[in-house]
């Protein structure tokens, strides 16, 4: 039977209409022309423009600290709540734990920045790159812990008690049999939250306060008051860095199977 | 101590740290919205104590109608083309040979990955008056020198669309790949077009995942702030744009809050509308497949 093929054609014009955008975008990276619409040739001139300014290091510097504290905590915290959800599935207490960890998956990202702004203003708690970090860590340890939930329902508890029966401590049987089982539903956890951080504008923007400022908070002011080349610079090194990074987790869990 | 007591005890332990973390950082500040709406505002951009309604009472003005308006409609606009979109794409990903489907599935993927400005910035210096669009479409002598591509609705939804879409498309894969397709051949060796086997075999087959794609997409475009304040202009303010004025222009956080609440209600009511349609199954299906 011949199938139709408007999928096929829907799905390359999707195809096409995800990738054009990033590939102007590449392309103009190099194109010494301030504007988009004419080709002056190949350049590095907006990479250099990028290396020498300040702003950009100090901006990416923050957004490091920034990620790697968000990502141990909420990978911690996040891993701890997904045992608890799958272990004592079913109870009460983990309904509502559930409900409680489901709710910044779809709270709208603005909402959450709002509130949090409200709640550091009305506790007097000063703003900066503290409030960034527990405003990141509210949102990515539901990603963590949704992600090693996935891991954890394909898992067989019965290792562990199997251990715990060879003499294993409590302890011991957690960090030597549990955790390494887990670790690539942890890793991929920890991918996500650490990219989550990196890429957070919206509940960034309203919890900054002046000077602690991030990448993304960097990229949005260059976008608003000019600059444009040197963004098309900086988002192609960031594709660049997404794009790998991709490419190393699939071969990774690839290389599992 | 007997098994269950320590069971429930060890239960409260490692349920704690979240319990504790989302109550203070979730549960908390999103009751506040609900009480700083009813705080008058000092004049120096602070909560001043007492209470009011004079915050409550001043949203309903004709500008705040219109921009609720103009949010409902963009929002379900985009939500209706990404669904429109995803469709036959996840049908064809899930058709597609083994192979082709990681492929595929990558090609979706990769953009999901992407930092949300990038992309949007992306789109904004193609619709800029001096980027590649407009001087296409004026080569083609499809738009004059003073054709505006940015700044208006339809700037917003065009990029909330390219935005949303892998969001959209994944949902739908995921519920098309676990569809058995031999039911949509039965309907057409059964007689059916194949635009009535689509329609009437593989749609309500995929029902589960084109209830979570609504969702994936119509929550956050209702909330949608960066791409209204990028390539929206005055003509495409949304919910997300008034608010954040009143909290970075007006410095008026009680105003702030008062239009947060209206959005959490408004996000509220999709997700119920969907939870009542599904009653029966278990809830958190719905978005995010399996629940404990």
């Amino acid at each position: 039977m011949r199938r139709s093929r408007w999928p096929a054609v829907v799905t390359g014009a999707v195809l096409a209409f995800f990738y054009l955008p990033i590939l102007v975008l590449v392309a103009n990276s190099f194109n010494p022309a301030r504007f988009s619409s004419r080709w002056q040739g190949f350049s590095l001139v907006w990479y250099r423009r990028l290396f020498e300014s300040p702003e950009v290091w100090q901006a990416l510097k923050n957004t490091l600290i920034v990620a790697v504290t968000v990502t141990a905590v909420s990978v911690v915290l996040g891993t701890l709540a997904a045992f608890a959800l799958h272990r004592y599935a079913g109870s009460r207490l983990q309904r509502a734990h559930y409900t409680l960890i489901y709710a910044p998956l779809v709270v709208p990202e603005i909402l959450m920045g709002i509130s949090l702004l409200m709640a550091f203003v009305a506790a007097g708690v000063p703003l900066g790159l503290g409030t960034i970090i527990l405003a990141h860590i509210t949102f990515c340890v539901s990603f963590v812990a949704m992600t090693v939930l996935g891991r954890l329902q394909d898992f067989d508890f019965s290792v562990v008690e199997a251990a715990r029966d060879l003499g294993a401590g409590w302890w011991q049987s957690v960090r030597r049999v549990l955790v390494p089982m887990l670790m690539p539903g942890i890793a991929a956890g920890a991918l996500l939250a650490f990219t989550l951080s990196v890429d957070d504008f919206v509940i960034t923007f309203f919890v900054a306060g002046p000077g602690a400022t991030t990448l993304p908070l960097r990229i949005y002011s260059m976008i608003k008051f000019g600059a444009p080349p040197m963004i098309n610079a900086l988002s192609t090194l960031l594709l660049a860095v997404t794009v790998t990074a991709v490419l190393a987790s699939r071969r990774l869990s690839r290389a599992k199977k | 101590m007997s098994d269950l007591k320590r069971r429930r005890r060890a239960e409260r332990l490692v349920s704690l740290p979240t319990f504790a973390w989302l109550a203070l950082f979730m549960v908390v500040p999103t009751a506040l919205i609900f009480v700083l709406a009813f705080r008058p505002a000092t004049p120096y951009g602070g909560i001043g104590s007492g209470w009011t309604l004079e915050t409550v009472r001043a949203l309903w003005t004709p500008g705040n109608l219109a921009v609720a308006w103009r949010t409902l409609w963009i929002g379900l606009l985009t939500t209706a083309i990404c669904l429109v979109l995803a469709v036959p794409t996840g049908y064809a990903i899930a058709r597609a040979s083994e192979r082709w489907r990681n492929r595929l599935l990558m090609l979706v993927i990769i953009p999901f990955w992407t930092s949300f400005l990038v992309r949007v910035f992306a789109w904004r210096s193609l619709l800029h008056p001096e980027g590649l669009i407009k001087g296409m479409l004026q080569a083609a002598g499809l738009a004059g020198p003073d054709t505006m591509l940015l700044y208006n609705p339809a700037a917003v939804v065009l990029v909330m669309v390219y935005t949303f879409l892998p969001f959209t498309i994944l949902p739908i894969y995921a519920a098309a790949e676990k569809f058995d397709f031999r039911i949509v051949e039965a309907a057409r060796d059964l007689g059916a077009r194949p635009f009535q086997a689509f329609r009437k075999a593989f749609l309500p087959g995929i029902r589960q995942g084109l209830l979570t794609a609504f969702l994936v997409v119509f929550i956050p475009a209702l909330g949608s702030y960066i791409i209204p304040d990028l390539v929206g202009g005055p003509s495409g303010e949304m919910l997300g744009n008034k608010i954040a004025q009143r909290v970075f222009t007006d410095r008026n956080l009680p105003h702030a809050s008062a239009l947060s609440a209206v959005l959490v209600l408004a996000v509220m009511a999709p997700l119920a509308a969907v939870l009542a349609l599904q009653r029966k199954k278990k809830r958190a299906d719905i978005i995010m497949g399996e629940s404990p």
